[in-house]
């Protein structure tokens, strides 16, 4: 139990079935949502992670949250194999991993009072009743920032930012080990994202949380996380320690994300050369062979097609970080040029 | 430091714009304009007299000295034995083709209506909705086999069954609320299922599931109340369908039987003295139709107080040019992309 490892994820698959509509239905296809992703969230840390839209970040931070089956490989938290238990079993882990949801108007409910919604673990897990609960909610209301007062309110006559605060001391209610954040700021004005992530660490700092935190966004994962992982169409591109991952990314999707990014430094804006991605992410219901990433690859090779690289820690990284390339990029590669001759053959 | 002062400064702008709104609950807006249309208030108006009416039917009865079921050869019939018109020997209405007071049993009748509406609505709308929540929710093979039921009971000839149920059992009043609650709860578990079923995909049924929460406490107190607004239209629809439903088989003798009144065996008396008793059918059949309509108008007041484009509309209406240029086009539908929250906002504004 002195495990320093609070969640171990390992081969992690979850394909959704693609069937055709009408009476009898067949299925014709699976969605490779997450395909094979193993990871560690160390406790008291956070892990970011990374990737765009549909790659299946969502889906991962579901299947650990046991809201979704998992096709196959485990997830361990805490000690205690918990893949695929039913609601029942569930139940005792339910408490000690919560969500915290995108959207902050969809995830709570417009006709529930605030003081209902937040007191929801409460009443779920029959820990805290009558007026002891009210108490309680009043005191998560005054953690996160909100009147207590407003304790008889519906979430309408709240703002984005006070509602992904409703978010947070609902999560934080029972006292969980572990917080899945699945883009908790992207919904909100970039100067209540602030409020809100300054909000979160000082939370993960009092009470030891361990964060998962999804979020397109690098600079926003750059911020909060301790580890970080990129994801590209279901598969682990490439995954570390924040600072390696980030300073020197070796696989050429992280390099083009970060590229991507807009920096605060005009100067570093101008200087810096923007590594153009050709073409969309592919479906995953039918992945490219080999390498995912490789028909949008600046340094794709024959090889790239043909054969799946693994992660594995490349020449001159730490051993945490790992990268599924064939040819990773090395430090003072310029991947714009390499992009710009590829295009030009 | 830069992000503490942007915190403060940020909150202190969220502070005081939640002084200023002023909060209101979907139920007290959607009174607020169900008050301010003349119809529907017109219609609570002659429900509330309708049901104190039947209500106090015996007390009426006493005042006017007429029991109900009590005939009156001599004051309440012509020489030719015929019913005595409106205000004659003191029966205010007239009487009935056996000398009985006409308005003494149609206030008796509507006790009958009134109870068969209401009961029958109250029992459907319970198993519409039970029925609607679970199919909608659990899907698959529940939804498959609840589904086909309800379409099996919308698509029955019901007139027809409910006649042979009514011979089979006997009439009695237990059995025409049966028959006719069986027959109304299909309409209101369809809409119900559709609506779990976009419901069930919203983000706080997920936090709810993450929480632990088991199927029925998602559907009764996360779904319910998000479908309260389109439940209580449609019931407050129904009842005056039931109304009909049950004159309706009184009136083919299989309802209500005499000499307990209801309306729909009044009206089948008169039908035979319309020629002499004018009374004895107007009244009666303006009871079930201004009770039928005013329970229609009233839900369909419900449903426009309910659904937040009408406000818009009202508000344009009166409050002139402001309102009618911030409505449709700009602020509410925009920042506020769930109908739900453009209620209130709209509200506030």
């Amino acid at each position: 139990m002195t495990d320093d490892v609070l969640v171990r994820v390992d081969n992690l698959v979850k394909y959704f079935p693609v069937r055709t509509s009408g009476m009898i239905r067949r299925t014709v296809g699976q969605v490779q949502a997450v395909d094979g992703v193993s990871l560690e969230i160390p406790r008291g840390k956070t892990l970011g992670l990374v990737g765009e839209t549909g790659c299946g970040k969502s889906t991962l931070a579901r299947c650990i949250a046991g809201l979704l089956p998992v096709t196959s490989g485990t997830v361990n938290f805490d000690g205690s194999d918990i893949t695929n238990l039913s609601r029942r079993r569930m139940i005792p882990y339910r408490r000690e991993i919560q969500m915290i949801f995108q959207d902050p108007y969809g995830s709570l409910n417009p006709r529930r009072r605030v003081g209902a919604i937040i007191g929801d673990p409460f009443a779920i897990h029959k820990t805290v009743t009558g007026s002891e609960r009210k108490r309680k909610v009043q005191e998560l209301m005054e953690r996160v920032g909100l009147n207590p007062e407003h304790y008889n309110r519906f979430p309408a006559e709240f703002s984005g930012g006070q509602r992904q605060r409703i978010g947070v001391a609902r999560a934080l209610a029972l006292q969980p080990k572990l917080i899945i954040c699945d883009e908790p700021v992207s919904a909100l004005d970039v100067s209540i994202q602030a409020q809100v992530l300054n909000l979160l660490s000082d939370l993960q700092r009092d009470f030891g949380l361990s964060y998962l935190f999804i979020a397109h966004d690098l600079e926003v994962v750059r911020h909060v996380s301790d580890e970080v992982m990129v994801m590209y169409l279901g598969r682990v591109a490439e995954a570390g320690p924040k600072a390696p991952v980030y300073d020197n990314p070796r696989h050429p999707y992280t390099a083009a994300l970060l590229s991507a990014a807009p920096a605060a430094d005009p100067e570093t804006a101008a200087t810096r050369q923007r590594i153009l991605l050709t073409g969309d992410v592919p479906s995953p219901i039918d992945p490219p062979s080999g390498c995912r990433f490789h028909p949008r690859c600046p340094k794709a090779q024959d090889l790239c097609g043909q054969e799946e690289p693994q992660l594995e820690v490349k020449a001159g990284d730490v051993t945490s970080h790992v990268t599924a390339c064939h040819f990773p990029v090395e430090a003072g590669e310029n991947l714009a040029t390499v992009a710009s001759r590829r295009e030009g053959l | 430091m830069s992000i503490t002062e942007m915190e403060f400064q940020a909150s202190s702008v969220e502070g005081a714009s939640v002084q200023t709104v002023e909060g209101r609950s979907q139920w007290q807006l959607t009174w607020r304009r169900l008050r301010s249309d003349k119809v529907a208030v017109a219609s609570m108006i002659v429900i509330v007299i309708m049901v104190l009416l039947a209500i106090f039917a015996p007390a009426v009865a006493a005042l006017v000295h007429h029991p109900v079921d009590t005939a009156y050869p001599n004051t309440g019939e012509t020489a030719a034995g015929n019913p005595v018109g409106p205000g004659t020997n003191g029966f205010w209405l007239g009487t009935d083709d056996t000398g009985r007071d006409l308005m003494v049993r149609i206030l008796y009748g509507a006790r009958i209506s009134l109870f068969v509406g209401i009961v029958t609505t109250l029992i459907a709308t319970v198993a519409g909705v039970t029925v609607g929540l679970m199919a909608g929710y659990f899907g698959g093979i529940i939804d498959t086999v609840l589904a086909r039921f309800t379409d099996a009971v919308l698509a029955f000839p019901y007139v027809v069954l409910a006649l042979a149920l009514a011979v089979v059992f006997g009439p009695s009043l237990s059995v025409i609320i049966g028959v006719i609650a069986f027959f109304s709860w299909a309409g209101i578990a369809r809409i119900v299922r559709g609506q779990t079923l976009s419901l069930k995909e919203k983000e706080y049924i997920e936090a709810a599931r993450s929480l632990g929460a088991g199927p029925f406490r998602i559907m009764f107190i996360d779904i319910l109340p998000n479908l309260l607004a389109p439940v209580l239209v449609l019931a407050t629809l129904y009842i005056p369908s039931a109304v009909v439903f049950e004159a309706t088989l009184s009136y083919l003798g299989l309802g209500i039987q005499p000499p307990t009144p209801s309306w729909g065996n009044i009206l089948a008396d008169a039908q035979n003295f319309y020629q002499v008793a004018w009374w004895y059918v107007v009244f009666p059949a303006a009871a079930l139709l201004i009770t039928t309509l005013a329970f229609n108008l009233l839900g369909d007041g419900i449903r426009d107080a309910m659904d937040p484009t009408t406000e818009r509309l009202l508000a344009s209406r009166k409050g002139g040019r402001r309102r009618l240029r911030r409505g449709p086009v700009g602020g509410p539908s925009a920042e506020f992309p769930d109908p739900d929250v453009q209620v209130a906002g709209g509200g506030v504004i």
